[in-house]
């Protein structure tokens, strides 16, 4: 059985950062696994560990810049990664979740997965879609916001949990092949070992293009066109001074509001 | 061509409010683009979720009789067909979890351009978006380049539609092609009931990332103990197992209305905003002046929560 898992990376901005036109400078951005993919992939290695014969494959979009974080899934016990990347796609702006579904399809066809793990969104740009994209591009099944899986591969079942609004969990039976995005809490993702970290430095990351995979991009349908911090609305006010001081206002603040029995 | 198609969401019987609130958007997109508003009623009881639903600005209502529950396959094949039979310029749907759990397989089938988690939309020079990126860090205009978009709002940012409406109400004729149904919803669970109600509190600690560590989370309860309060978190602490389930605040958790919310190490994402939007007075502790819980909150104090909350236990010692 052969699992894909979609990996992103994502940045988050520092307290301070500044925007520079449509993008915050790099400088003021930290690069990092993106929160539910990590979860993705502990899903797919414990897939891998309590069944035989379970390969692990990583697909990212991505520049060079996150062969790092590639490295950290294969850390955590994926056997191999494929990176997509060329210099027209980092000319785009905003790559939408229609492009990169159309990316990743592209890989999938080639590797033909039983079961294809995504996370359920990005935590930079949260299209929350490219799974379920994928899923429709590929003419699989899918479910998206997954926190809890039993793979009956046997059977070509996932039992599946949907986490829906409010504490109700849909509970759904999805056929393979399928898409499933995963959602935080489904498992408890493992730092990866000393030894994980020194193997996933000979696993093999296969970097390929859209050209290699036929894929003809065309004009990016969506583009950014401006990037602000957002106008609050709210008229917060800031007690200021050391941690004593603004406890201190704190205090009297709750006190007026009824709080201390 | 210019008309805007809404989709409807219902659960377990009832119609979810950002239904009435994609009719809103909805309105607001054709009263641009000078064209009808449609709206899809798909599964359940669609007759008197219709009805329901004939709200002023709704012009056509689609009903489409099939199952009681929201099946994704159901309804991407539904919207693919009706979208091909009346052609909207831009179709709106929601962006709550089974919002995402169609919505991109239908953009990909109609091939229409997808922006998602829309919080304001404008039309003056094409159609133009207004969503979050980096955490809420930041606001972003996403243009779209193509006539026609498939648009996902979020919940709470439109107004509920109100007003009896006049629209026509017909039932759509679609043919299911029950072999492409390859999911099959078995049912539902509650997240179980603790021992705690958070909900009923009138006083909330609530405790996220920024506490770091489980232990750390002893200063919390300390906290909580000399205010009397009752202890909630954001949901990477439940995620990692710290407090049950029933402790989580937001979308995916609990909804709480206390007098006083007190969020510490929270950010304010989205998720988290929903479910206690409602505080009637809301504090954060949070050493990131730029997170957006301070777009929501009455007070708060920048500075790190390692100081403050031990500072402020004793100030009720
Ligand atoms: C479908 C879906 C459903 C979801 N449902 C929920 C839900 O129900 N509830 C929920 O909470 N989330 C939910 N989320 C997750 C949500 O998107 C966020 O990831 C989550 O709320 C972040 O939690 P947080 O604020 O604790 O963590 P973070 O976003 O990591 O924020 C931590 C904060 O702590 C601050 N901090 C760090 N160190 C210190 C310090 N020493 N002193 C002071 N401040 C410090 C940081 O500045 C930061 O702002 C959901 C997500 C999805 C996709
Ligand atoms: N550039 C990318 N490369 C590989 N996978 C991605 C990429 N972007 C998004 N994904 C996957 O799609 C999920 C949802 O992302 P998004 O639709 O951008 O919110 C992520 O959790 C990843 O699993």
């Amino acid at each position: 059985m052969k699992l894909l898992v979609t990996v992103s990376e994502t940045a988050e901005a520092d307290d301070e950062f500044e925007i520079d036109g449509l993008s915050i400078d790099d400088r003021y951005l930290t690069f990092d696994l993106n929160e539910w993919d990590n979860y993705a992939i502990e899903e797919a290695v414990q897939v891998s560990e309590s069944n035989d014969d379970v390969e692990v494959v990583t697909v990212t979009v991505g520049p060079e810049r996150t062969e790092e974080t590639i490295r950290q899934g294969l850390a955590k016990g994926a056997d191999r990664a494929i990176r997509v990347w060329d210099d027209d796609l980092a000319d785009v702006g905003l790559l939408d979740s229609g492009t990169k579904a159309r990316l990743i399809a592209a890989v999938a066809q080639e590797e033909e997965p039983d079961l294809i793990l995504s996370g359920v969104q990005s935590g930079d740009m949260a299209f929350a879609a490219t799974g379920v994209a994928l899923a429709a591009d590929l003419g699989y099944e899918w479910a998206a916001v997954v926190n809890e899986l039993d793979l009956d591969a046997e059977n070509g079942v996932a039992h599946v949990h949907r986490e829906l609004e409010g504490g109700v969990v849909e509970l759904t039976d999805v056929e393979l092949p399928a898409v499933l995005t995963i959602q935080t809490g489904i498992n408890e993702p493992r730092y990866a070992s000393l030894r994980g970290i020194r193997q996933a430095q000979t696993k093999p990351l296969d970097v390929t293009t859209p050209d290699e995979l036929g894929v003809t991009l065309g004009e990016s349908a969506l583009s950014l066109t401006s990037l602000a911090e957002p106008e609050t609305e709210s008229d917060v006010e800031f007690f200021e001074g050391g941690a004593d001081d603004t406890a201190g206002k704190l205090a009297t603040l709750l006190r007026d509001k009824g709080v201390d029995a | 061509m210019s008309d805007v198609l809404a989709v409807a969401e219902h659960r377990r019987g009832e119609l979810r409010d950002v239904s009435f609130e994609v009719i809103t958007a909805s309105r607001e997109l054709a009263d641009a683009t000078g064209g009808d508003v449609h709206l899809a009623v798909i599964s359940g009881d669609v007759d008197g979720f219709a009805d329901e639903l004939n709200l002023d600005g709704v012009d056509l209502i689609h009903t489409v009789e099939h199952g009681d529950e929201f099946n994704h396959g159901v309804y991407t094949q539904t919207l693919t067909q009706l979208v091909d039979d009346c052609g909207p310029q831009y179709v709106v749907t929601p962006h709550t979890v089974n919002g995402l759990d169609y919505a991109p397989a239908v953009a990909q089938k109609i091939d229409y351009p997808l922006v998602t988690d829309a919080i304001g939309v404008d039309t003056n020079d094409g159609l133009t978006i207004t969503r979050e990126l980096y955490n809420g860090k930041t606001e972003a205009t996403v243009a779209v380049s193509s006539d026609h978009a498939l648009v996902t709002v979020r919940p709470g940012e439109w107004p509920p539609a109100e007003g009896d409406g006049s629209a026509t109400i017909e039932a759509f004729d679609v043919t299911i092609d029950e072999a492409a149904v390859r999911s099959t919803v078995k049912g539902f669970e509650e997240v179980g009931a603790g021992d705690v109600d958070i909900s009923e509190a009138d006083v909330l600690v609530s405790v996220g990332r920024g506490i770091q560590e489980e232990e750390n989370l002893d200063i919390i309860f300390d906290l909580a103990e000399a205010l009397d309060a009752t202890v909630s978190a954001s949901r990477p602490i439940v995620d990692n197992g710290w407090l049950p389930q029933d402790r989580q605040v937001g979308q995916s958790g609990k909804k709480v209305t206390p007098d006083v919310y007190l969020a510490i190490g929270i950010s304010g994402a989205v998720q988290h905003v929903a479910g206690m939007k409602g505080a009637d007075t809301i504090v954060a502790i949070n050493d990131d002046p730029s997170a957006p819980i301070y777009d929501i909150a009455d007070y708060g104090i920048v500075d790190d929560l390692f100081d403050v909350v031990p500072a402020l236990t004793e100030q009720f010692g």
